[in-house]
């Protein structure tokens, strides 16, 4: 169900991957003070706010498992928060190279949007080892639910207690309302970022479509072992599966 | 009175009584202050506390103390059948939520009028800071009460409930401890308190603990079914 269109999205996403990267790479005008380690701002950017995203929407499908108790929805909601860890990764490495070279340190404290990043993906690191110490399937699924709209609830919060305490020293880029960004940068920009939120709904639904398929697998393993067909070594399917949500149609 | 305010009353008195008896939590979470605030002045070297440095020492060991007694918050529920019995009780389940929250509410006050002015005769010269100092630890400890409240009862009943509180906590109460150090660092400064910006950490703090609040006491519904 997941894997329809699979094909044709990845087809576009490269298309405007690649597109974006074109654009950014040979059209879009040097930064006049930041010169071109400024170009990192149209991956790392996009990449943050589709991974905060990701993190609100896992949120959302977290409300979604507790209303209609449908297993599908858990397992969305832990897919989108594995995927925006993923993407965070990628967030803290590229800000990182940024601030080496546009401040000359790896981290600078006084930059808000960063330091409540971190704590986001912190938290959000969390989610592993949490799911991994419930035992039971159907608590799992509904503490982790608990967890993502706890979570979700605290990502806008956080980035305002952050920014409250910190001076705003650094370039706010979108920050000065009018022509704060030129309508060239501003077009590579949205380009990129949907380039990136197309990246991110294609690994999604490919790592859905795969633990639909291992789900599958196994329960026909198991069809096959109640006919006498097989046996198996591994009868519960590997350990390290279970943390992932149980996608097998019930 | 309604059923539900005398089951909340109910259970408050229960916890309460049951820890004058045992004492198992909090009498551990002073000892633990006291000792904190010993280890600082060896860690920092230094003999009076001022400024942000004050309030990074107390809300650290406030926050360290507090952990502790959010780990065994539920505790005598699991291990003894308190969920159980509370299941079968004709009472609306986020009732549990509001007492447990309660209790951890008086526990962490009971902790503060010991530990504060223990902390003020060891480190401060300046005493006029405490008393404007109360709002901002009562709300605090109302986001501690709230939060802690909800992951507690999230990781009692897992495996790795003594890692999981701490693990999870921590990151959440971040925005929490931004404001409450915010609010109280200039209320410690060596040349008497000032109010710089007391109103909107304040505010932060409210809308914080009333977002969390809210989000418990929707979702602590799931946590006890079984």
């Amino acid at each position: 169900m997941s894997g329809r269109g699979l094909k044709q999205l990845s087809i576009l996403t490269t298309l405007v991957m690649l597109a974006g990267l074109l654009l950014v790479f040979f059209w879009v005008p040097m930064d006049d003070v930041e010169g071109f380690r400024q170009k990192v701002f149209y991956i790392h950017v996009p990449l943050a706010i589709v991974a905060l995203v990701g993190f609100m929407a896992g949120g959302v499908e977290g409300f979604r498992h507790l209303r209609t108790n449908d297993r599908r929805h858990d397992a969305n909601s832990y897919v989108f928060i594995h995927m925006s860890v993923i993407f965070g990764v990628a967030v803290l490495i590229t800000g990182m190279l940024w601030a080496k070279a546009s401040w000359g340190h790896y981290w600078v404290w006084d930059e808000p949007t960063l330091v409540s990043f971190l704590i986001v993906f912190l938290l959000y690191c969390t989610y592993y080892p949490f799911r991994y110490a419930i035992e039971d399937r159907d608590r799992q699924a509904r503490y982790a639910s608990v967890f993502a709209i706890t979570a979700g609830a605290f990502v806008p919060l956080n980035f305002m207690a952050v920014r409250m305490a910190e001076s705003l020293i650094h370039p706010r880029v979108f920050a000065t309302s009018e022509g704060g960004l030129p309508g060239s940068m501003m077009f590579t920009f949205l380009v990129m970022l949907v380039a990136v939120g197309l990246l991110w709904i294609t690994l999604v639904k490919l790592e859905l479509l795969g633990k639909q398929t291992s789900g599958q697998v196994s329960k026909l393993r198991r069809a096959l072992e109640a006919e006498g067909f097989a046996t198996s070594a591994d009868p519960e399917g590997t350990v390290g599966r279970r943390i992932a949500p149980n996608l097998e149609s019930r | 009175m309604t059923p539900s305010l005398q089951a909340l009353g109910a259970i408050v008195a229960k916890d309460l009584r049951t820890e004058l008896r045992t004492m198992r939590s909090l009498p551990a979470m002073i000892l633990f202050a006291v000792t904190t605030f010993i280890i600082f002045r060896f860690g920092l070297d230094r003999t009076a506390l001022s400024g942000s440095l004050a309030s990074g020492v107390v809300w650290t060991t406030l926050l360290f103390a507090a952990v502790l007694g959010i780990n065994r918050i539920f505790l005598p529920e699991r291990e003894e059948g308190g969920f159980d019995a509370f299941r079968l009780a004709p009472v609306d389940r986020p009732v549990l939520f509001v007492a447990k929250a309660t209790v951890l509410f008086l526990y962490l006050v009971v902790l503060e009028v010991i530990v504060v002015p223990v902390f003020a005769v060891f480190f401060l010269n300046d005493w006029s800071g405490l008393v404007p100092l109360i709002p901002v630890l009562l709300l605090t400890n109302l986001g501690f009460a709230a939060l802690g409240t909800l992951i507690s009862s999230m990781a009692v009943n897992s495996r790795a409930r003594d890692l999981l509180v701490p693990l999870l906590l921590l990151p959440l109460v971040v925005p929490l401890m931004i404001a409450a150090t915010g609010a109280t660092s200039p209320l410690l400064d060596s040349g008497g308190p000032s109010f710089d910006k007391f109103g909107t950490w304040l505010l932060v703090l409210g809308l914080y603990d009333g977002v969390f609040c809210l989000v418990g006491y929707a979702v602590f519904d799931f946590l006890l079914e079984d």
